[in-house]
């Protein structure tokens, strides 16, 4: 769950690292008033949940409080990529001598966050690391352990930052990194983290994204900042076909079946268990296959739910045929979602066997999900044909070739 | 009394439909509410027949599987095979 950079700075300011004496508002006259207090010339910025804010006119140099408030009133009407602004932030404009970038990420293959540093900041730090790798400082440190200065220290140094910078630098990204782990991020980003004339460090702007699992651990955090429980800041809004899903899922507490994720495609997923969806997901994409959703089933859904998400998939427009697979080997009965994703192609009017391009649920209760399979003449594969080439198959069958 | 869903169909014998006590017992003890006790012994729930999840729970409050329990649980994917 992405935060605005209004709440970004504010999670930063409560960690001890110093940012400006920035203001929030929704009101232009209160721009005004803060550009006042500020007392100086001041930056306008639009809150959005996107990019592009420059280049789409919502940053703007107001010179004057009268400057500052006439901008913020035409940002506050400005729409950038579909998003309406929450806000405008108005910051002083600060005399940088430098600009730095501070990161910490998570890394999802690594399963450790990674602490990233750069005496080049401003811009995105992935061209920083394409046009001059050896300005990038990183490591990986550990989530559970305590971090050191040494860590830290390392990793700046290793960009060639010294002396007084790297002493004043140290504290700064410890007390990001340990943001990051407190707050259960995956991204915690100040860029640019500028260096003052007096040679001390002020956060510019900062960008964080909290996991969303985690949200019930920081509702504290997440009350204070004002963010809504029913706010999902998600790079789109939910459609309809997704918020369906929702609704499918919470029919019972029994299992999963839901967390759909629309797409154009023609080939219909039910997919899921232990990761299984990611996996099953990329494997019909990397035969050429064109899914038409993502979503996770598993943990024993009732039959009513596998049906009414098989139906959910199977009534998108474009839907030719839906692949029913999960991972390796399931602890999700076989036969429950065999029984709910027939059923949806006999409430639905279709023919399970010509439905179903693929049913492959190795696991609990495999013998008996396998009779109902044949019963109603669907293709179905155990645990000797691989996720992969379940896959393949899928995809060889809705595209008119012979499955082998 | 029989009611069919898709994949599974519940028999409860006439003789027994009518007992209070038993319809009791079988309502406690489905995970999946297929049976109801009521008043005049036991009913069964059309939506939930097809959760079956064939825990033979119903069968053991019973007290009996297979042919001579007065509950039967029929698996219509299965030429009919009792639960047993």
């Amino acid at each position: 769950m992405r935060f605005f950079e209004f709440e970004a700075r504010e999670v930063v300011r409560r960690a001890g690292i110093p940012v400006t004496d920035y203001g929030f508002t929704t009101d232009p006259a209160e721009a005004k008033a803060i550009a006042e207090r500020i007392g100086g010339p001041t930056v306008i910025k639009s809150q959005v949940l996107t990019g592009g804010r420059m280049k789409a006119g919502g940053v703007k140099f107001a010179d004057t409080p009268g400057e500052a408030e006439a901008h913020a009133a035409e940002i506050l009407e400005l729409e950038i990529n579909g998003h309406m602004p929450r806000g405008v932030l108005v910051d002083p404009r600060a005399e940088v001598e430098q600009e730095y970038y501070a990161g910490v990420v998570w890394d999802g293959t690594r399963k450790q966050p990674v602490m990233i540093f750069s005496p080049v900041g401003g811009i995105d730090i992935e061209q920083v690391a394409e046009e001059q790798p050896d300005k990038v400082g990183r490591r990986h440190f550990s989530n559970i352990l305590p971090l050191s200065d040494f860590q830290a220290k390392e990793v700046i140094a290793s960009t060639g930052v010294t002396g007084s910078d790297l002493n004043r630098l140290v504290p700064i990204v410890l007390r990001l990194a340990r943001l990051f782990v407190e707050n259960d991020m995956v991204l915690a980003e100040i860029n640019p983290l500028g260096r003052l004339a007096d040679g001390s460090f002020v956060a510019l702007d900062a960008h964080m994204d909290i996991e969303n699992e985690a949200r019930g651990r920081h509702k504290k955090l997440l009350a204070d900042l004002g963010v809504g429980e029913e706010e999902t800041r998600q790079a789109r809004e939910a459609t309809p076909f997704e918020l369906a899903g929702e609704e499918v899922d919470a029919q019972d507490h029994r299992g999963v079946a839901g967390n759909v994720t629309e797409f154009d495609g023609d080939l219909g997923l039910v997919i899921g268990a232990g990761g299984g969806s990611l996996t099953l997901f990329d494997a019909v994409r990397a035969h050429g296959g064109r899914p038409a959703n993502y979503c996770e089933i598993g943990g024993n859904p009732s039959v009513a739910k596998a049906c009414g998400l098989a139906k959910l998939v199977l009534s998108k427009p474009g839907v030719d045929k839906i692949a029913v697979m999960m991972s390796i080997v399931s602890n999700t009965r076989v036969d429950i979602v065999a029984r709910g994703v027939i059923k949806a192609c006999l409430e639905l009017g279709l023919d399970p066997a010509e439905k179903i391009a693929i049913f492959r649920i190795p696991g609990a209760w495999e013998e008996e999900g396998f009779k109902i399979l044949e019963r109603y003449g669907v293709d179905y594969a155990d645990r000797s044909v691989s996720l992969n080439e379940a896959a393949r198959r899928a995809v060889e069958k809705i595209q008119g070739a012979p499955a082998r | 009394m029989r009611a069919d869903g898709t994949f599974i169909a519940v028999e409860v014998e006439d003789a027994a439909a009518g007992d209070t006590e038993l319809a009791r017992r079988l309502a406690e003890a489905c995970p999946v509410d297929i049976f109801l006790a009521s008043d005049s012994g036991v009913a069964l729930v059309d939506g939930n027949l097809d959760e079956c999840v064939l825990c033979r729970l119903c069968l053991d409050a019973a007290g009996a599987r297979g042919a001579g329990s007065p509950v039967k649980i029929i698996k219509l994917y299965d030429d009919g095979a009792l639960l047993d």
